[in-house]
């Protein structure tokens, strides 16, 4: 990361106001936006989800979110696309589709 | 936290923040984001030179959402220790966890985990055991298994991997346990265990690893699940010097199932090709397994239940 960009992410003004060690703060995205590296598309059909939360619970990434109505959806900010998720649906309510981003 | 019994009773809370650099479908990174479910907001996590001190991100961000402090190869055991020891002066009860690759255990830090458990200091100690050094680009270690293609072993490795669970027990250990995520109930009844005993608790996962296993990152829940099937891990739990298996590993043990032939768990991933090419040496790896088991069998005999 360039200097430039780590002084605006944690507000420092000057080189005097850098912490004495490194000292990283929690933050959603610390390897990037993951969600470029898939490949493929995990895809919930939610008239087959029956809100078990395998999905979730096996989600390395925690790329699966929780509906109000007890289903799940993916969040393809940050899904990478292992497709765990599709492996380990045991209704198969997930599909797996070729990325195309942007469509 | 209640007892977690089934998917459904797995706390919500998050502590590894989404958009952290592992690989995609790392058992490592998953082990990680439920162990500190487990554990919660009062945890500090130490981490010597492996996988998770990169997933963790890039200055000036951090995926884990505790306190967490990096710590040299070696040492993982030892900082940990020091960690408590300055909670302690200081009157806090704080979780304090070491989490390391199998490098950094079975043979880096080994002196070190191995000093910490002779002490009994109050630490969890947690090997994501991924059978190699993947980080840096997937090199033998002394925990990689017999046949498996390393970088550094292009044919396959010729020595049998160490038993670190083993040693713990003659170390001296008051808890050691073995687990794998795709067994998500034994690793949290084990690491809810864990959590609530003082002293130190080694507990040993196997952490399926795609790109340093050779296969598609989807099989890493089934790759889990067929290592202990097969045999090829064994779920178990030492605690105060009483011995048992669990899960399906039990199951077997009691002859209530019995183990898949270890092919399957082989021929699933790229590391094991020489040894799926002929049929004696798959026939020779099945010879260890089942030696390994037989092993186990007599540990529990002597460390069972008076
Ligand atoms: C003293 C020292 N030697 C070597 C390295 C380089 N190094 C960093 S991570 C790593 C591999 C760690 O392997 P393991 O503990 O199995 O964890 P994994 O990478 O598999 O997650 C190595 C060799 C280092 N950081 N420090
Ligand atoms: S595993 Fe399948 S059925 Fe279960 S919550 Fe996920 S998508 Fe729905
Ligand atoms: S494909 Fe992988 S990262 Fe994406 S939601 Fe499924 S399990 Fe999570
Ligand atoms: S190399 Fe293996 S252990 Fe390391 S981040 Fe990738 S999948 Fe996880
Ligand atoms: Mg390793």
């Amino acid at each position: 990361m360039r200097k430039v960009e780590v002084d605006k992410e944690m507000g420092l003004k000057s080189v005097k106001e850098y912490p004495p060690a490194p000292l990283s703060k929690p933050a959603e995205g610390a390897g990037g936006k993951t969600g470029l590296w898939r490949t493929y598309r995990p895809v919930v059909d939610l008239n087959k989800c029956t809100g078990c939360r395998i999905c979730w619970a096996y989600c390395p990434d925690r790329a699966i979110k929780l509906r109000d109505d007890g289903k799940v959806e993916v969040d393809y900010v940050w899904c990478k696309g292992c497709l765990i998720c599709f492996h380990e649906c045991p209704v198969k309510a997930i599909d797996k589709v070729v990325e195309e981003f942007g469509e | 936290m209640s007892k977690v019994k089934s998917i459904k009773d797995i706390p919500l809370q998050e502590y590894l923040m989404p958009g952290h650099a592992a690989c995609a479908g790392c058992a490592m990174a998953l082990a990680v984001r439920h162990v500190l479910k487990i554990l919660g907001r009062n945890t500090t996590v130490t981490v010597p030179a492996c996988c998770l001190s990169v997933i963790q991100g890039i200055f000036p961000k951090t995926a884990v959402d505790v306190p967490l402090k990096n710590t040299a190869f070696a040492s993982a055991a030892a900082m940990a220790s020091g960690i408590k020891a300055g909670y302690r002066v200081q009157g806090k009860n704080v979780n304090v966890i070491a989490i390391a690759g199998d490098g950094g255990t079975y043979d880096i830090g080994i002196q070190a985990l191995s000093g910490a458990v002779e002490r009994n200091e109050d630490i969890i100690y947690l090997v994501y055991d991924n059978q190699a050094y993947m980080n840096t680009g997937i090199q033998r270690s002394g925990a990689t298994p017999y046949g498996a293609w390393t970088t550094t072993t292009p044919k396959g490795k010729t020595e049998k991997r160490k038993d670190l669970g083993f040693i713990m027990i003659a170390n001296g250990a008051r808890y050691v346990a073995t687990v794998t995520p795709s067994y998500l109930m034994d690793f949290y009844s084990k690491f809810q265990k864990a959590k609530e005993r003082k002293g130190s608790r080694v507990v040993i996962d196997l952490s399926p690893c795609p790109p340093g296993w050779r296969y598609d990152p989807g099989f890493t829940i089934e790759i889990g699940k067929l290592a202990v099937q097969t045999g090829a891990w064994i779920l178990w739990e030492f605690e105060d010097g009483v011995f048992q298996f669990t899960g399906f590993s039990k199951m077997i043990a009691e002859g209530k199932a019995k183990k898949k032939p270890v092919e399957s768990y082989l021929k699933l991933q790229g590391r094991f090709k020489e040894i799926i090419k002929s049929k004696e040496k798959i026939e020779y790896y099945q010879e260890l397994i089942n030696e390994n088991w037989e092993k186990y069998l007599k540990i529990a005999e002597i460390y069972k239940k008076k």
